[in-house]
């Protein structure tokens, strides 16, 4: 009876489990109930209206910018230009050549020159306009053919030859590999330049306190530590100066990974007015801002065995960069060192181009470097599967790696769900039934494809763990966990949620985040090459291992027995086999009150065999996990339009373990969607460096009438160095659309697409070209048959 | 620019606003009733993210002049809770992971709230059709799809 009482009275909670539930976001309902302010949304009081200058000349000697005019304007509080600022900036510290404004010299149409800041709107338009500027041209450059000519005058004057990078790569006797193959195919492979898109426009908003000399910026960036870093050194300033705070960041996919120009100049207008400035750009600025996936020519030779097995390949890669280095040099490198490392191959030769064109930059997008070779590699893995009467699935099969294995690149792979990807979307599709019985102008194909989970080597290689996660618990009883890490809508926020609550055993609901403001929490190298989940969700497991472990040995203490004897259960805990127990608030009260406020960090770097190897660029490439993916596309062609319907994608995803299957899912079509537009649609264009689709109805993204539905299976290998398993969700599945769509269409109507996007213009050209060959063909074999009767 | 006081009905709610002529609907709503809910993603009518309701019919508040608008029955994604309560869409784009960054999706709820208003059980030919305008660049479509769909269902549940 008395035992019966003491139930009543506090029935212990039974433990929670968050990891592998299908969990909204921690953050969701501020987004759709428009609670979430983003950076232009933010209510910080009156400020300035800033606005950016820009070059129309895409490469000159810049001979005067006069401001006197716009000074002397009604409203008008500051112009500036680039010799305001303190040095230069770039992402890569070695490769540091630009400068928020230009100086000296413009190098593409539309490249900031100066900024204004005004009372508003018609004061900052009307001072942009009086500003005076003189330029001498000089001859621009827009394709990397041109830009590499003999003769040609340099962007940069240390980089001959406008190569902002050259990569030599050679693992294996590729020679000796080739003699070896029964099949050797070399093609050529054409992409276009491609831009993020994210639907947020570009904002920042600084406000400088002139008493003080202080600054505080909010910005939209995936990396504000860097952001922070890049402002001290291009205004001159202490770190200690800088306050930098990410609100709700709509997108990035890569855009925002860089420090962009806008958001020093926005600081320096703030500096120069000595108040608060917001700037917000226009969309046309966002694709002058760029930073997205170079257009790239890659020409790709592979040997065989007649079973298909892997025995050379051989790489030539250009990539038309832009006119700054932006994050180039790492681009061209994941273009070589993720090529091959899919799968176990013989020997690899990869010679790699970076060029620098007088064109808005490149930089990194999602798939970062990988995507364009991916094509690539599997679309002639494809074709000489098809010469070697292979099926498609079989000719992988016959290349895959048994972990633990060290690629040719000395890339570490610990966990390989690559062949389960494959069996998932070959029993998904229907593949073995429907392949070829699907009827005139339908098609399927296939592709695999994988990526880093972060890398192992950050770009700016400062010594420091790749994460830390501080957790806080007080006397509210409630956890709050400190993070740097940039949710952009991936949902790390509420991934490092789950990962505490599911330690603890704690509801989520007991649990709060405060995310990226450099006042408040720890450095985070950001949200980029798909690192969060990974590292940072392993520094907030062993920042929630370290708590359980003081709240326990609390619990013991007050219990009187030994932490091993306590039976943790998140809302309770009790004494090994008794009645004796506290719930979580005493526990709390007990850990309080021997020190205070709880507060705990926890650390996480990759280990030192997943950094790589010892080549001039090895770092790059270098991961604690790789995802895999396979993917089959169903396409229907109409051949009198060329246009490519997408029917439907059967994806399958090895993220590890699915910490959230739901934002797994999400993240996965989001993926295979991206890669899709860059199959289909987008496509960036320029006329003589004039940006001539630099909005998004010439930029042409899918719409959600022309997307198809994307069935996932989630795949879980289950890596040994992954927080509970976990590796990366959010960009592996991308590079296998392209190539699988190829594949189909190849499928469908025999023609190969070797060129991206594959709108309905190239296809109906290549279907014309084929009928009149056929034509030609015909009449040649009739004048034959006439000859010779 | 001279200015008038316009008088709209925003949320169920009537304001009085000094606007220009040519002040669109987007930044009076943004800049003078703080309904930064409503978003602007491109120049003019290109993403569908600024989609507000003008009796009940979805509108691109980007490319909207407010003076147009006066006495007309305008609605935000604010005013979609009601008492508290988030909406049937706004809860479905919550549980069924709708949005990601959340950019696009308080015009995209919007326009499927125009869309179930008209027609309460969609096909999803129709869902595709209605929000066709409205750009997402996270999700792929597919769980928007499946929001809209989740919701019809549960407003039908909630009917019968």
């Amino acid at each position: 009876m008395k035992h019966e009482h003491a139930a009543m009275a506090r029935t212990p909670a039974p433990a929670t489990h968050s990891i592998g539930e299908r969990t909204p976001l921690v953050d969701g309902i501020e987004k759709v109930t428009g609670r979430a302010r983003y950076t232009a949304d933010l209510p910080l009081g009156p400020t300035l209206v800033g606005r950016i200058g820009r070059s129309g000349v895409a490469h000159g000697v810049i001979r005067r910018i006069d401001a006197t005019r716009a000074l002397a304007l009604p409203g008008v509080r500051a112009v500036i230009t680039g010799a305001d600022f303190a040095a230069p900036y770039g992402v890569i510290p070695i490769a540091q050549n630009e400068w928020p404004l230009a100086r000296d010299k413009v190098r593409y149409r539309g490249e900031p020159l100066f900024a204004v800041a005004a009372d508003d709107e018609a004061s900052a338009q009307a001072a942009l306009g009086a500003v005076e500027v003189q330029i001498d041209a000089l001859p621009a450059y827009f394709t990397a053919a041109d830009a590499r000519a003999d003769g040609a005058v340099l962007l940069h004057d240390n980089k001959p030859g406008n190569i902002e990078r050259r990569v030599e790569q050679d693992f294996g006797d590729v020679d000796a590999g080739f003699a070896a193959a029964d099949l050797v195919l070399e093609r050529h492979f054409e992409c276009a330049e491609v831009a993020h898109g994210q639907i947020e426009l570009n904002s920042t908003v600084a406000q400088w306190e002139p008493e003080r000399e202080r600054l505080t910026v909010h910005s939209v960036t995936q990396v504000p530590y860097y952001l922070h870093l890049t402002l001290a050194q291009t205004l001159g300033l202490d770190a200690s100066q800088i306050r930098v705070i990410k609100p709700f960041v709509g997108g990035g996919f890569g855009h925002r990974v860089e420090p962009l120009n806008f958001e020093m100049v926005c600081a320096a207008l703030a500096r120069a007015a000595g108040g608060a400035v917001s700037l917000h750009l226009t969309r046309e600025e966002g694709f002058l801002t760029h930073r997205g996936r170079p257009a790239s020519e890659t020409r790709l030779k592979i040997g065989l065995k007649k079973n298909g097995e892997i025995t050379a390949v051989e790489a030539e890669v250009v990539q038309r960069g832009g006119a700054y280095g932006g994050y180039g040099l790492v681009t061209i490198l994941y273009a070589g060192a993720l090529l091959h490392a899919l799968y176990r191959v013989g020997a690899v030769r990869y010679r790699g181009d970076r060029v620098y064109t007088n064109l808005p930059p490149c930089g990194a997008m999602r798939g970062h470097g990988a995507v364009n070779v991916r094509f690539a590699f599997e679309s002639l893995l494809d074709e000489m599967a098809a010469q070697l009467k292979l099926d498609p699935f079989a000719v992988r099969r016959a290349n895959l790696i048994v972990p633990p294995y060290r690629t040719l690149n000395d890339l570490q792979v610990n966990s390989y769900g690559l062949p389960q990807c494959m069996d998932a979307v070959e029993a998904a599709s229907g593949w073995r039934t429907r392949r070829g019985q699907l009827g005139k102008c339908r098609g399927l194909g296939m592709a695999c494809s994988h990526y880093v989970s972060g890398s192992a080597k950050p770009v700016h290689w400062s010594g420091e763990p790749h994460a830390v996660v501080n957790l806080k618990l007080d006397f509210d009883n409630g956890i709050t966990i400190l993070t740097g890490a940039s949710d952009i809508g991936q949902g790390s926020t509420t991934l490092l949620t789950q990962v505490v609550a599911e330690v603890l055993l704690l509801p989520m609901a007991r649990i709060r985040v405060v995310a990226t403001d450099s006042a408040l929490t720890p450095k985070d190298n950001g949200s980029y090459s798909s690192r969060v989940s990974f590292m940072v969700g392993n520094a907030a497991l062993r920042a929630a291992q370290a708590m359980k472990r003081l709240l326990v040995e609390a619990a013991a203490k007050r219990l009187e027995v030994q932490p091993d004897d306590i039976d943790w259960q998140g809302e309770s805990c009790a004494v090994v086999g008794t009645d004796r127990r506290l719930d979580f608030a005493q526990v709390v009260q007990a850990s309080l009150a021997e020190s205070g406020t709880l507060t705990v960090k926890g650390a996480w770097s990759t280990p030192p065999e997943t950094q790589g190897g010892k080549f001039r660029g090895a770092a790059v490439g270098s991961t604690a996990g790789f995802s895999y993916a396979a993917q089959v596309v169903e396409v229907s062609v109409d051949e009198d339009t060329g246009a490519v319907t997408v029917e439907r994608v059967w994806v399958a995803h090895d993220c590890g373990r699915a910490l959230n299957p739901l934002a797994v899912e999400g993240q996965v079509q989001g993926a295979v969607w991206m890669g899709m537009g860059q199959a289909l649609s987008e496509e960036t264009q320029y006329h003589e460096g004039l940006h001539l689709r630099a909005n998004f109805i010439d930029y042409r993204m899918p719409t959600i009438a022309e997307s198809p539905p994307i069935e996932v299976t989630l795949i879980e290998s289950i890596d040994p160095l992954g927080p509970f398993g976990a590796k990366e969700a959010s960009e592996g599945a991308l590079h296998g659309f392209a190539p699988a769509l190829a594949a189909a269409v190849c499928d469908a109507i025999g023609i190969r697409p070797r060129e991206l996007p594959i709108t309905p213009d190239r296809v109906f050209d290549a279907i014309h070209a084929r009928q009149r060959e056929e034509r030609l063909r015909a009449r040649r074999a009739l004048a034959q048959t006439a000859e010779h009767p | 620019m001279t200015k008038r006081l316009l008088s709209l009905k925003v949320n169920g709610r009537g304001r009085e606003v000094a606007v220009s002529d040519n002040a669109l609907l987007l930044e009076v709503l943004r800049d003078d009733l703080q309904l930064t809910g409503t978003k602007q993603g491109c120049d003019g009518g290109e993403c569908g993210a600024c989609t507000v309701l003008v009796d009940n019919q979805p509108r691109l508040a980007c490319i909207t002049l407010a003076v147009s608008v006066e006495g007309r029955v305008i609605e935000t994604i604010e005013g979609l809770v009601q008492s508290g309560r988030m909406s049937a869409l706004q809860q479905a784009f919550h549980e069924k992971l709708g949005t990601q960054c959340g950019f696009c999706t308080p015009g995209m709820v919007m326009a499927a709230e125009a869309l179930l208003r008209r027609e309460a059980n969609p096909g999803e030919a129709q869902i595709r059709e209605a929000l066709s305008g409205n750009l997402c660049r996270c999700t792929g479509y597919v769980k928007i799809v499946e929001s809209v769909q989740a919701a019809a269902q549960a407003t039908a549940g909630a009917r019968a």
